[in-house]
């Protein structure tokens, strides 16, 4: 019993139980929702809970990343930004260069797409931890001028490509599983364990609490900074390529738009405080998860696209509401009061 | 005798796994200072939390001019004419002073704030502390922190209080200050104010309390009137044992014989306006005290000794070699650890637990790919809560659910762990109790033992005195003087060498 209550407790609980809400509710619509069924023709596995796999890979790197940034005690605006500048990259390499099916154009394209996002979150990491600025003005500039930069890398242009390495990587499937969800899996299992198997993990959540404080205990928070900003970037730059690969086009003013709302939901939902210092990976999991399944969820249902956001808004804030201590204690009081009275009348 | 104007039976109040108050009785008169005493942990301030409404008690009755109430927080407590000053000042530096005495009681007109009312009703307040010449209209941040305190306290009588609690009010004030504050609290006092007093420095307690109440370990241990209980009887009764163990540091610290060995030397060390240019040498296993009053210069000096602040003047020479300690890391590198005076921001990591805030500075001088195994950390924080008493002994509570004391324990255990050849301590026994303080002394005396060097840093002259075998003097951010300590030296020795130097210096401005 006390283990359930502590389990409740945890934040990632109720954005769980808000994922099997979700299923629940388009399962009431479709009881074959859940269906996974074998292609006849490609023998891969066929079924929303695919779909939804497919959906979470982006969402999950990004939301690994702005953890660990907003763990810092910053924030990273520009993840969306990153997300455009690398698709738009690869796409215009491609467009320019690329034979159809050769490995070595996908291999350059992706190479130097993540070299361009990884400069966008240098510029991030020396703005924030060298000259000092404020995490959120610094990359809310970049999320400008990341999306002016992919402008001017396809010339205003909604650049397509055909190159068949680059397609598989975001369309195809190993053992049936979708390879982008695959390999979103490796790159946040490596993340994970890089994080909480060395001491980044504590470092950086002291740095996060306190900054002066872990100067003081010989914290080097220049290194922290750079590591979160440059793997936030590294992340969101390979959201980007999953994103544009699938279409095999990048759309400039759409590929990753509002993407940074989408991971700074997930790591809430899961549990880390926007302040900064303790974070939950897991929780950040848990969270993009949620966001997947809302999304499909919300196009399932046919919710009209304008209202699309406000839908997403309503969900969000529930949970969050849930999550907050003085909500929970008003819950508790109200269910004292409710099992006092029961008593009363017995 | 009068009604008490608070009284508290049988008080007790449970936190999940810890009784902090267990049947605690208490009583406050009209018109008189009342010391509540006790080590940390003792319960003193959860004693204060259910007294203002932070906790709710689990049993027993607090009566308020006579009558049982219930205190449903703060605000309960407040209209109960119940006012409280905290250890930290808790005012608003952007505010004008009338404006934070009156905060949340201005009067208003149809138009909003009526500023002339606030302003007269706040040079009320003001007089009425004898602080009429204070302008309700500067900023407070104009003020110096001791007089912050005051207007603290002006905010909180400003509303007719009956009860008045003080918790820590001198921690960080000087003499001259403790006076003022003093008169300010005789005059409350005199005009019928009930005053609940709590510090840490026995000196104080003795000056200005009527009564004390003691606690110890959560339980009542008596109510005695301050004329009837002198110093080692109160301080037996609060540890519960004899106050020799505190005597006995003192001869422990054998002298030093044969030739020292210097370990750090540091020639012109200064910054621009925070200290001028000054040599320190450090010798192995050797306590050096750094005396002098708040504001003299010691934190600036042991701040740029572990790099938190760049030195622009003077060189430092570490075990031979030169060394440039321009960050916090490059120190710890030279086997150099600090332990600042603020330990509530610049100590203790507050949401971390007490494990994960022990083995940080082990950690960082590792460095992040070379992670202590649970293994190692778990014995490494076993045995500095075991060596210095840490309470409770729970590594995995979060750092900000202990005491001072406890905190403070912590974070020398952190130091500890990093094994420093140089360790520089700053006011580590500040507000924390008798027992932590004779721990922290004892831990002192031990590691200069074993061939640490230790800087130490207080504002208790004579804590200096009985621990260091030198001592630096320090006055308007130079050194001016360095003691070898002896049986000729005395807190006295070193405020005659303060005054003394007023006095020169008084007569180099007339000459």
């Amino acid at each position: 019993m006390n283990r359930v209550k502590g389990l409740v407790k945890k934040p990632p609980f109720w954005g769980f139980v808000a994922i099997l809400l979700l299923l629940a509710i388009n399962l009431a619509k479709d009881p074959r929702y859940l269906a996974i069924t074998v292609s006849p023709v490609t023998g891969n596995l066929v079924g929303n809970v695919i779909d939804i796999l497919r959906v979470v890979a982006p969402i999950l790197l990004i939301a690994f990343g702005m953890c660990l940034v907003i763990a810092t005690g910053g924030i990273d605006l520009s993840v969306g930004s990153v997300m455009a500048v690398s698709g738009a990259v690869a796409m215009q390499y491609l467009h320019d260069h690329g034979a159809p099916d050769s490995v070595g154009d996908a291999l350059a394209a992706i190479g130097l797409a993540l070299g361009v996002a990884l400069l966008v979150g240098l510029v991030n990491a020396v703005l924030v931890a060298v000259v000092g600025l404020q995490p959120f003005i610094t990359t809310l500039v970049m999320m400008l001028a990341g999306r002016g930069l992919a402008k001017v890398v396809t010339q205003g242009q909604n650049t397509n490509a055909v190159n068949d390495p680059m397609r598989w990587i975001a369309n195809g499937y190993v053992l049936g599983i979708p390879v982008v969800f695959l390999l979103a899996l490796v790159l946040i299992v490596v993340v994970a364990v890089l994080i909480r198997r060395s001491a980044l993990g504590l470092l950086i959540e002291s740095l996060g609490v306190d900054p002066k404080a872990a100067r003081l205990a010989g914290v080097d928070r220049r290194a922290l900074l750079f590591s979160a900003y440059l793997l936030s970037a590294l992340l969101a730059g390979i959201a980007g390529l999953f994103a544009t690969g699938s279409v095999m086009t990048v759309d400039v003013s759409q590929t990753g738009y509002q993407a940074e709302l989408d991971a700074i939901l997930a790591v809430v939902v899961g549990g880390t405080s926007l302040a900064g210092g303790r974070f939950s990976l897991g929780g950040a999991v848990v969270g993009a998860f949620l966001i997947a399944t809302l999304d499909k969820t919300i196009v399932f249902l046919g919710v009209p696209a304008s209202a699309t956001p406000a839908f997403k808004a309503v969900v969000i804030v529930v949970l969050c509401l849930l999550q907050s201590q003085r909500v929970r204690g008003w819950i508790g009081q109200a269910g004292a009061r409710m099992r006092a009275a029961r008593k009363a009348v017995a | 005798m009068t009604e008490p104007v608070v009284e508290m039976r049988g008080i007790s109040i449970e936190f999940p796994g810890v009784k902090a108050l267990d049947g605690v009785d208490f009583r406050l008169f009209p018109g008189e200072v009342h010391s509540l005493m006790g080590e940390n942990g003792a319960g003193k301030s959860t004693l204060i939390k259910a007294l203002t409404g932070v906790y709710p008690i689990d049993a027993g009755e607090i009566r308020i001019a006579g009558e049982i109430r219930r205190l449903n927080g703060t605000a309960d407590a407040r209209n109960a004419g119940i006012a409280t000053v905290y250890q930290e000042v808790n005012l608003c530096a952007n505010l004008s002073i009338g404006e934070n005495v009156m905060l949340g009681q201005e009067p208003r007109s149809a138009l909003g704030i009526r500023w002339k009312a606030l302003h007269a009703a706040a040079h009320a307040a003001l007089e009425r502390l004898g602080l009429g010449a204070l302008d309700p209209r500067a900023p407070l941040s104009s003020l110096s922190l001791a007089v912050q305190q005051l207007v603290a306290i002006a905010r909180a009588v400003q509303r007719e209080s009956k009860v008045l609690i003080l918790d820590e009010p001198t921690s960080s004030l000087d003499a001259n200050e403790v006076a003022n504050l003093f008169r300010v609290i005789r005059r409350l006092r005199d005009e019928g104010v009930a005053i609940l007093f709590v510090s840490h420095f026995l000196d104080q307690v003795y000056a200005i309390s009527d009564r004390m109440t003691i606690l110890r370990n959560g339980r009542y241990e008596g109510e005695f009137l301050t004329k009837d209980l002198d110093r080692t009887a109160l301080i037996s009764t609060m540890i519960g044992k004899d106050a020799d163990a505190l005597r006995s540091i003192a001869a422990r610290r054998a002298r030093h014989d044969g030739e020292p060995q210097v370990v750090l030397s540091a020639t012109d060390l200064g910054r621009k306006g925070s200290i001028a240019p000054t040599d320190v040498d450090l010798h192995r296993g050797e306590v050096v005290g750094l005396a002098g009053l708040l504001g003299s210069g010691r934190t600036e000096l042991a701040r740029l000794l572990y790099g938190a602040d760049r030195a622009d003047t003077g060189s430092i020479i570490r075990a031979g070699k030169r060394a440039d300690l321009r960050s916090p890391r490059a120190a710890m590198r030279s086997r150099i650890a600090y332990s600042s005076e603020n330990r509530r921001d610049e100590g203790i990591i507050r949401d971390l637990t007490v494990r994960e805030n022990l083995i940080l500075g082990l950690q960082t001088k590792r460095g992040w790919a070379r992670p202590i195994p649970r293994r190692e950390q778990d014995e490494l924080v076993q045995k500095y809560i075991g060596e210095l008493g840490i309470r409770p002994a729970d590594p995995e509570r979060p750092i900000k659910q202990l005491s001072g004391g406890n905190q403070q324990k912590v974070l020398l255990g952190r130091w500890l762990a990093t094994q420093p050849e140089i360790l520089i301590l700053d006011e580590p026994t500040r507000g924390i109790d008798i027992g932590a303080k004779a721990e922290i002394q004892g831990a002192v005396a031990a590691l200069a033992e074993r061939g640490v060097t230790v800087v130490f840093i207080s504002s208790e002259l004579e804590e200096v005195v009985r621990l260091s075998d030198r001592i630096l003097v320090l006055k308007d951010r130079r050194k001016i003087a360095e003691l070898v300590n002896g049986e000729h030296v005395t807190a006295d020795t070193i405020v005659a060498v303060i005054a003394e130097d007023a006095a020169t210096a008084h007569e180099e401005t007339e000459a």
